[in-house]
């Protein structure tokens, strides 16, 4: 008996959670938009989604295992998460070699060479997404129209492609919006996962009472929006549309609960979580008002995952008895 | 709303298995073993030598500095010898073994029940009979408490803050004698307010607790200046600051001492030890310990003889269970793993947890997804994995910029970690080798 006794440091005691526990979690998070992107775009945003995920975990496990030489961790569940969001962040006809160009670069440039989970400092999915955005312009910002007719339509790379709400706004199309209440639900065109702002904030409220994420990130990047679109609305609503059209189109939703909140390459203190979310949201309004490109959403979360270790150093938790 | 600290904390599951458990008096073993080092500052020098006879409450080594306390026998009998045992803290140090014989008591010690509400000593009284009594922190810091009762210049005492949270899980010592001594620790309360000269003292409860709020509320309605107060369950709310925080919403600046929010915590354990001391002149020579864990078949809340092995306890308790993996001194988040069973209850011994062999085996780490979930839990509003970075590369200035000294060890980090981090092992040594920095820079 005496030998036997483990002894080791306090705490003594664990709370159970783990890497695997939050991954899943953001999936079971993603599951309401995943079930509307199939109701609305069908075959094709299935395809997409099972590539993706496919691609991104073949090769995050070859990657370990033949040039990292290390066990493959894919238990963790961060590959399949990586997968699900890059496949939100594409449309539902992009044939099956760009996906696995896309998958690469995400695992590959934007994850594995920089040691794996938790050393990046972009967000893997949106490194995935940008390098398509700039390989593959034209693929990649032709969406399918809804289906008005059939749930789950069978369609695929065939799909009857148009025009997005952020294209109509870029162009100043302002009359041909769709309604407000075919954003919330996602009858609109757009990548297969962002279209849905109903299903995207499910989601958030199930992060938030498993606490999986704060609410800083998400609701900085809303807010900012909101107040800047709605000034600019405010001061020529001919020209800019109004601030709730700008919430629910596009990727904002999708990458603001599920991008952007990503733990790797967001700050940690509260304070910095709101500066990255206000810097976020004033970057994606200066590009979609101001830039060439109609969304701004990757490229402002890009940004500030770039900004986040400035951050990480500026902007401390708040101390204990401190000023 | 129920107050608690307002950064950081967490809800391990409680555990408080002996919560329903009268306190049972153990029997007095053949042998204790009394080491001269049951507290914070330096060790007690014994007084007595081989063969000295004792009786229970005998001094038997007194304070070897102004941070120090005096130690007592708990036992009657002889001394055996002087001689090095192991403690809980693994070590082998000087310690008085004394062979018992009979149950002999100090005539001075009055033995009875009955509650003396009365005293009419001075406060420097009060202090002195609590120093000679070898009263230390009983919540398991083992601070000498005369120490605390004599603010230094400048400070001054507005508040007596009674800590009885017991915020660690599994532990019931504190909640069991608050169910069983509510009044003497009232009493107890008062002296202590008298003795800092203060009209006024919280005793924060958490709410876990209910049955000892009710009682203790009942009671204290008739000691003018004491208030009870529920707590909302949150770990580690038994921490000074935290406490302080939790009561009277001041924050004790970093660096500083209690003090100088007007402050004065003490356990709920020491008030009933300072009731006894001032009241009944008897020594702190016994405590309250629990005994628990899943696997332990009684678990139970024994008042214990100092210098009894932790060994007949958990004999008293059931044994030993076949798959013990741990046995921990104190509770299961900031207690201290033993390397024998043989090793004394001391002053500072609040609880003996037995964690089977599945618990104690931790699991392996991953590297850190700056999930942030540290900083969010941290009670003190630091960032752990930053200063555990700190450590692993030795950037001590970058650790002490990030008030790597002003971590408690509570272990909430290392709890909530999902890579499961050891953060606060890494800390720790950081935070020794910092002070150590600054101690040196200092001299």
């Amino acid at each position: 008996m005496e030998n036997k006794l483990i002894v080791s440091p306090s705490p003594h005691i664990h709370g159970g959670d783990s890497i695997s526990k939050n991954m899943y979690g953001v999936l079971i998070a993603l599951v309401p938009a995943f079930l509307v992107s199939l109701y609305f775009f069908g075959l094709g945003a299935l395809i997409v989604t099972v590539a993706s995920v496919f691609f991104c975990v073949l090769f995050e496990y070859l990657i370990q295992k033949f040039l990292m030489k290390k066990e493959p961790t894919l238990y963790d569940g961060s590959a399949i998460l990586t997968g699900v969001l890059l496949a939100f962040n594409l449309p539902s006809n992009l044939p099956i070699w760009i996906i696995a160009i896309g998958a690469l670069a995400a695992i590959g440039i934007g994850k594995m060479s920089f040691g794996g989970l938790g050393n990046n400092i972009f967000n893997p999915a949106l490194t995935g997404r940008i390098f398509l955005l700039i390989s593959f312009p034209a693929q990649m910002t032709t969406w399918p129209i809804v289906d008005a007719l059939n749930a789950f339509p069978m369609t695929y790379t065939d799909a009857t492609t148009g025009a997005t709400v952020l294209s109509l706004m870029n162009e100043g199309a302002l009359d041909k919006l769709p309604a407000v209440s075919d954003m919330l639900v996602g009858n609109m065109g757009g990548s297969l996962g962002e279209v849905s702002a109903l299903a995207l904030i499910l989601g958030l409220f199930y992060m938030l009472w498993k606490k999986i994420i704060t609410w800083h990130i998400p609701v900085s990047v809303l807010a900012t929006v909101f107040v800047f679109t709605g000034i600019m609305h405010l001061i020529n609503p001919a020209q800019y549309a109004d601030p709730f059209v700008h919430l629910l189109s596009g990727g904002l939703m999708l990458g603001a609960i599920f991008m952007a909140t990503d733990y790797v390459t967001s700050p940690m203190s509260k304070s910095g979580m709101l500066v990255y979310g206000v810097g976020i949201g004033i970057l994606t309004t200066v590009i979609r008002l101001f830039g060439s490109y109609p969304e701004g959403m990757s490229f402002a979360i890009f940004i500030m995952n770039g900004v986040t270790p400035l951050i990480n150093s500026y902007m401390k938790p708040k101390h204990f008895g401190g000023k | 709303m129920l107050r608690t600290f307002r950064i950081g904390g967490i809800h391990p599951p409680e555990n408080k298995l002996s919560a329903d458990k009268k306190i049972t008096v153990l029997a007095t073993p053949k042998q204790v073993i009394i080491p001269l080092s049951q507290h914070i500052g330096a060790p007690a020098q014994a007084v007595v030598k081989k063969g000295d006879p004792v009786k229970v409450g005998t001094l038997l080594a007194k304070a070897g500095g102004f941070v120090s306390a005096n130690i007592h026998s708990s036992v009657s009998g002889k001394v055996n010898k002087i001689d090095n045992a192991i403690d809980s803290s693994g070590y082998k140090r000087p310690a008085i073994y004394i062979d018992v014989e009979g149950d002999e008591w100090e005539e001075t010690i009055d033995r009875s029940d009955a509650l003396v509400k009365e005293c009419t000593l001075s406060s420097k009284e009060i202090v002195d009979k609590i120093a000679a009594a070898g009263i230390v922190g009983l919540g398991g810091a083992t601070f000498p408490t005369q120490v605390k009762l004599m603010p230094p210049p400048g400070n001054k005492a507005e508040i007596i803050i009674i800590n009885a949270v017991e915020c660690e899980p599994y532990l019931t010592s504190d909640h069991s004698l608050m169910l069983e001594k509510s009044e003497q620790i009232l009493v107890g309360v008062t002296l202590l307010m008298k003795a800092v000269h203060v009209n006024k003292a919280i005793i924060g409860i958490e709410n876990n607790k209910p049955d000892a709020i009710a009682l203790m509320q009942k009671q204290a309605v008739s000691y003018p200046g004491i208030e009870i107060m529920p707590l909302k369950v949150q770990y580690p709310q038994g921490g000074e600051k935290q406490l302080i925080d939790a009561v009277i919403r001041r924050q004790v600046k970093s660096g500083a001492l209690p003090i100088s929010a007007g402050a004065v915590v003490q356990n709920v354990g020491t008030a009933y030890a300072v009731y006894e001391a001032v009241q009944k002149n008897k020594p702190l020579f016994e405590r309250v310990v629990t005994v628990t864990g899943k696997a332990v078949s009684n678990p139970s809340n024994f008042l214990v003889r100092m210098g009894t092995p932790i060994s007949t306890l958990i004999e008293a308790a059931g044994g030993i269970p076949e798959n013990t993996g741990k046995i921990i001194g104190g509770g299961p988040m900031m207690g201290k793993a033993l390397i024998s069973a043989e090793v004394p209850v001391t002053k500072g011994s609040s609880g003996v947890l037995l964690l089977t062999q599945e618990e104690s085996v931790r699991k392996p780490m991953h590297d850190c997804i700056r999930c942030a979930k540290c900083v969010n839990v941290c009670p003190m509003g630091l960032n752990p994995t930053l200063l555990m970075n700190a450590t692993e590369f030795k950037e001590w200035e970058l650790a002490e910029k990030n008030y790597i000294t002003d971590c408690i060890e509570c272990g909430s980090c290392s709890y909530t970690c999902p890579a499961n981090r050891p953060l606060l092992d890494y800390i720790r040594s950081g935070k020794g080798k910092v002070m150590g920095i600054i101690r040196a820079r200092k001299s």
